[in-house]
């Protein structure tokens, strides 16, 4: 199946792949109503990786499955536009969405342990997705499944196909996992911290071979993580999420370049990096993620910025297009005087604001 | 070279068990009250009484017995009823089969119906469908089945007249038993649906609890929202997904309870006038049959024990997890 | 495979664990007793709760019902017995009630609000007293069956080794043997020890058999609960503080085991009282005209064709009572079940 064929055989939709307007999502509990993911909007075209960047909690996770529509109906209220290919997904019903679900856009999960089925055999899993969505007979899906854990550099994949989850390695299921995903052959491709279960070694591993697949198959891609390390070379543009919403999106360069929310700037220097002395203490966020039932007013990182200033707890600054495709929202960015001024005067006076965990502007490098 | 060492240790488990629970049977038989001669000759002399004795082998010491009652069971002389002088081992081949073909009716029904209600149940968790049938099911589980036994014989069989309230018909099992019993199956039915429906009902409320518990918490698991993510629909993935990692529970309880009800379920034997093991084994308690008795026990016991076999072997089949884990 | 209705709620399946349903996960370690006694019950205990009713949402209107219904049955069993209250003679027949069910228009069944049974005995007072003599023999078994079974499953599951092996195996081998038997036989060998005079009343008898039935059950469920707590870290603690072993099993896991054995408890006198009503109906046990809800099922069970009322009446108390013990067996449990990990 070409890559470029529309699935539908319609004539090919000629907007973005994906268009996700304002899209909120809530869920009701004892407590309140979580708002877990409070208005956000990005567009992915194919071929092209966003990634999505943030602390747990941050409602990244809640994101890529209410755009692609995982979330139970029961308690949650789910509401704005997710267009896939002009197609609305908000408000259809479960059964119509049964047929992108596999076909169209795949999701990978975090814990590839029980992300499979631990009493079924592994080839059955990918053959049981292909049989699914395509008509063909249980040997050619066989064949098929064995193809797809071939170009995931599984080995002996013919002897693999009988395997359980639990005789595979950890790397190992998580191909397994990107098998299954692309098994039809998906034009989106939702990848929610993908590696974050596996061990560091692996990692890049199976991040270069999605990347792989990705070309090979002019795939969309949502590359969910908590580690910005992970979508540094691997994503074209990135946003980054904080207490629900995205509070910078960027292509990537300009966003290791230029970025103006201090929540990246102190993302990006708590990574350890390689040219540091030993000892040098690792730079942490301090304090918490708010609270997502009463998130205060005012900026929501405000209570955690080294930049703050009393306006950013009062109202919440709003978004600021610089072009370019780079979005951002911040009463005092990084690398502006506004912005300098502000971390100076958070640095020498005695005010509350929390210890600084970034002494001067980061530029530059990523 | 794992597996035939994990088989073999288990299977010399089972061979010490199945020891214990024969001497533990014959120890139990002999603390039945009451001279077994008075009862068989009431009205014999006290050399009459004697020789009786000396040919029940009850002069003997205790051990002697169980040694002599141990060589006949290795081979399957199971003694004979005093009374009628028949062997024991006709009696259990008369009856065996009328309580296993009892129990594995009452099984298949009540799983045929929990396991639908189960999944259901645990689908719509939560939901007033759910609620009401729950609520049902615990509700059932207070109704003894000796009252639902009786009300049933009652409006069913003599009230409505649809159905028999007594007596038995040679089903499929009889046969292999003994041959001179041909089935009549349309009969055989007739008489064991009220028995087997009654001890189903009792069994379908806990185990389609035990089977919804557990798929509550699998539906939580990641490896099904994986599932839902390839598009599968709802039915596949509670059926083919969902149902195998959720049975265990089930099928250990569900063994148990076969294991359980080999012995017939006495109560309802008695009731419904079914002749089975259970039955006879009432019979054997109040005649004072203490060799029939000590048979059927031993039979029985042995079957229970081997049957708890065979769960835990089923075990490794529906869960490769524990093959490996066993293995090793 | 057959269809499941689809009810018109939307799909929940695999949406992952959602922020407003608490399923509560019960640990199943040993499996039901089956019989046709009822003891099928016992799985009842490892399935769960049977509402999801969230922690902390107070007592609800089945727990007070069943608290109340409780309540007037134990003190109609005790005012009954102590002989204060007893309308009418539990003995006194009266031959024009005979058989008369409570509808009954002809002139012997009045005054009588239940009924008579078939020998024109009241009914009130009967299972007044009926009610005394089941919960008696119910209270009493379990009581002996937690007071051996349960001081002996403690032991097996916090000592472990050897003692555990041998404690299980006798456990296991005594559960080999179909319950109804082993009861029948015990309350034979128990008539036959006391004697012609009986020493011991039938009460007593069914008490013990009851109660030795029960103790490798309750043995292994209170072993599976000590197990767990003995693996516990303070367990550990303790015996890094140098603390004996009786005195760490006696002061830190016995008090943890206890709620969920109170739990057990009352779930256990329920299925005592069935099975005392089963081993009636099998002839052995409390004997007439001594009433228990039992033996009054079991007399007049050939009745049933005519006058269904007897057997109904005393069902339903049973019904009733079993159910109360249930549900507040299910509202302990649930109010005790420590959650390991979760917040």
């Amino acid at each position: 199946m070409s890559p470029s064929e529309d699935r539908f055989g319609d004539a090919p939709y000629d907007g973005p792949m994906l268009e996700v307007t304002d899209i909120k999502t809530y869920f009701e509990t004892d407590r309140g109503l979580v708002r877990s993911v409070d208005g956000v909007s990005l567009t992915l075209e194919r071929g092209k990786t966003i990634g999505i960047v943030g602390e747990s909690g941050s409602g990244k996770t809640v994101l890529s499955r209410s755009i692609m529509g995982l979330l139970p109906k029961r308690g949650v209220v789910r509401e704005g536009s997710v267009k896939f290919e002009g197609q609305e997904f908000i408000g259809i019903k479960p059964k119509e969405m049964r047929a992108f679900w596999g076909a169209q856009m795949s999701m990978i999960f975090q814990d590839p342990m029980t992300s499979l089925n631990p009493v079924m055999k592994v080839g059955n899993q990918i053959t049981e997705s292909i049989r699914e969505h395509l008509d063909v007979s249980k040997s050619y899906a066989m064949e098929l499944a064995e193809n797809l854990l071939e170009s995931v550099r599984i080995p002996e994949p013919r002897k693999r196909l009988k395997e359980y989850p639990h005789q595979l390695s950890g790397g190992m299921r998580q191909r397994v996992c990107i098998a299954v995903a692309l098994a039809c052959g998906p034009k989106l491709l939702f990848a929610d911290e993908p590696t974050t279960a596996l061990d560091v070694t692996v990692q890049a591993q199976v991040l270069d071979l999605m990347a792989a697949q990705q070309r090979e198959r002019f795939m969309a891609m949502v590359l969910v993580t908590h580690d910005l390390g992970v979508v540094a070379g691997r994503a074209d543009d990135i946003a980054v999420m904080y207490a629900g919403r995205i509070v910078e999106k960027a292509p990537t360069a300009t966003l290791f370049a230029n970025m103006k929310m201090p929540y990246t700037e102190a993302l990006l220097s708590s990574i350890p990096k390689l040219a540091h002395d030993s000892h040098t203490r690792l730079a942490t966020i301090p304090g918490r993620p708010p609270d997502l039932v009463h998130p205060p007013k005012g900026c929501k990182f405000a209570p955690r910025c080294t930049y703050v200033q009393d306006k950013c707890l009062e109202e919440e600054p709003p978004l600021t297009d610089l072009g370019g495709g780079h979005q951002y929202r911040c009463w005092f960015p990084v690398g502006t005087p506004g912005g300098a001024a502000a971390l100076e005067k958070n640095r020498t006076s005695a005010s509350p604001a929390p210890a600084a965990a970034v002494t001067s502007p980061v530029g530059g490098q990523a | 070279m794992e597996l035939t060492k994990t088989v073999a240790k288990r299977l010399l488990q089972l061979v010490i068990v199945l020891l214990f629970v024969t001497m533990f049977t014959f120890l139990l038989i002999r603390l039945l009250p009451g001279d077994p001669t008075t009862t068989i000759i009431p009205f014999g002399t006290d050399a009459q009484r004697a020789v009786l004795r000396q040919d029940l082998g009850l002069d003997k010491p205790l051990y002697e017995q169980y040694a002599d009652y141990l060589t006949n069971l290795l081979q399957g002389d199971l003694g004979k009823q005093y009374n009628s002088g028949r062997p024991v081992i006709d009696l259990v081949s008369q009856s065996l089969p009328v309580s296993l073909q009892l129990m594995i009716y009452a099984q298949f029904i009540a799983l045929l119906f929990a396991i639908p209600l189960g999944i259901f149940t645990a689908y719509r968790a939560g939901t007033r469908s759910d609620k009401a049938i729950n609520t049902s099911a615990f509700a059932l589980l207070a109704l003894p089945n000796f009252v639902l036994a009786l009300f049933l014989s009652y409006f069913v069989g003599a009230q409505l007249k649809w159905l028999p309230t007594g007596g038995y018909a040679p089903g499929w099992l009889d046969q292999f038993f003994d041959s001179s019993r041909s089935p009549d199956l349309i009969e055989h039915a007739r008489y064991l649906l009220l028995p087997a429906i009654t001890l189903a009902v009792g069994q379908i409320a806990v185990y389609m609890r035990l089977l919804r518990s557990d798929m509550i918490a699998t539906l939580q698991e990641n490896f099904i929202t994986m599932a839902k993510a390839k598009g599968l629909s709802n039915q596949r993935i509670l059926w083919r997904h969902a149902l195998r990692p959720s049975s265990l529970t089930l099928l250990t309880v569900a063994g148990l309870n076969v294991g359980t009800l080999i012995g017939g379920a006495v109560v309802i034997e008695v009731i419904y006038g079914i002749p089975g093991m259970g039955l006879k084994i009432y019979q054997a308690v109040f005649s004072k049959e203490y060799v029939e008795l000590q048979s059927y026990v031993v039979v029985i016991a042995v079957l229970f024990v081997l049957v708890n076999f065979f769960v835990d072997f089923l075990y490794t089949v529906l869960d490769p997890r524990i093959r490996r884990a066993r293995a090793s | 495979m057959p269809e499941l209705p689809d009810t018109g709620v939307d799909d929940e399946i695999g949406s992952g664990p959602t922020a407003t349903e608490a399923f509560e996960r019960e640990q199943h370690e040993f499996g039901g007793v089956a019989g046709d006694s009822g003891l099928l019950q016992v799985g009842a205990i490892e399935a769960g709760p049977a509402s999801t009713r969230r922690r902390g949402a107070g007592l609800g209107f089945g727990a007070w019902a069943a608290i109340g219904w409780m309540g007037f049955i134990i003190l109609i069993a005790v005012l009954a017995k102590v002989g204060i209250l007893t309308w009418g003679d539990a003995n006194e027949s009266f031959a024009s009630c005979a058989r008369k069910g409570p509808l009954a228009d002809e002139g012997g069944a009045k005054g009588f609000l239940l009924g008579c049974d078939s020998n024109g005995r009241d009914m009130i007072p009967r299972l007044a007293l009926g009610a005394w003599t089941s919960l008696l023999v119910a209270v009493g078994a379990v009581t002996l069956g937690f007071i051996i079974g349960g001081t002996l499953g403690l032991i097996a599951g916090f000592t472990g080794g050897k003692t555990d092996t041998i404690l299980t195996g006798m456990f296991n081998v005594l559960l080999s043997v179909p319950v109804i038997i082993m009861a029948l036989a015990l309350v034979a060998f128990l008539q036959g020890a006391s004697g012609e005079e009986g020493a011991l009343s039938p009460e007593m008898i069914l008490i013990i058999a009851i109660g030795v039935v029960a103790i490798p059950l309750i043995g292994r469920i209170t072993r599976a609960s000590s197990l767990t707590w003995a693996q516990r870290e303070f367990v550990l603690a303790s015996r890094a503080q140098g603390a004996k072993s009786r005195r760490i099993m006696i002061r830190e896991v016995l008090p943890n085991v206890l709620p969920a054995m109170f739990s057990i408890a009352l779930l256990a006198i329920g299925i005592a009282i069935v099975a005392e009503g089963a081993l009636a109906i099998l002839g052995v046990g409390v004997r007439p005209p001594t009433p228990s809800w039992g033996n009054m099922i079991a007399l007049d069970r050939g009745n049933l064709f005519k006058s269904p009322h007897i057997v109904f009446e005393a069902s339903l108390l049973i019904f009733f009572t079993v159910l109360s013990l249930n549900l507040l067996g299910d509202v302990v449990r649930a109010r005790f079940d420590v959650r390991e990990g979760g917040l």
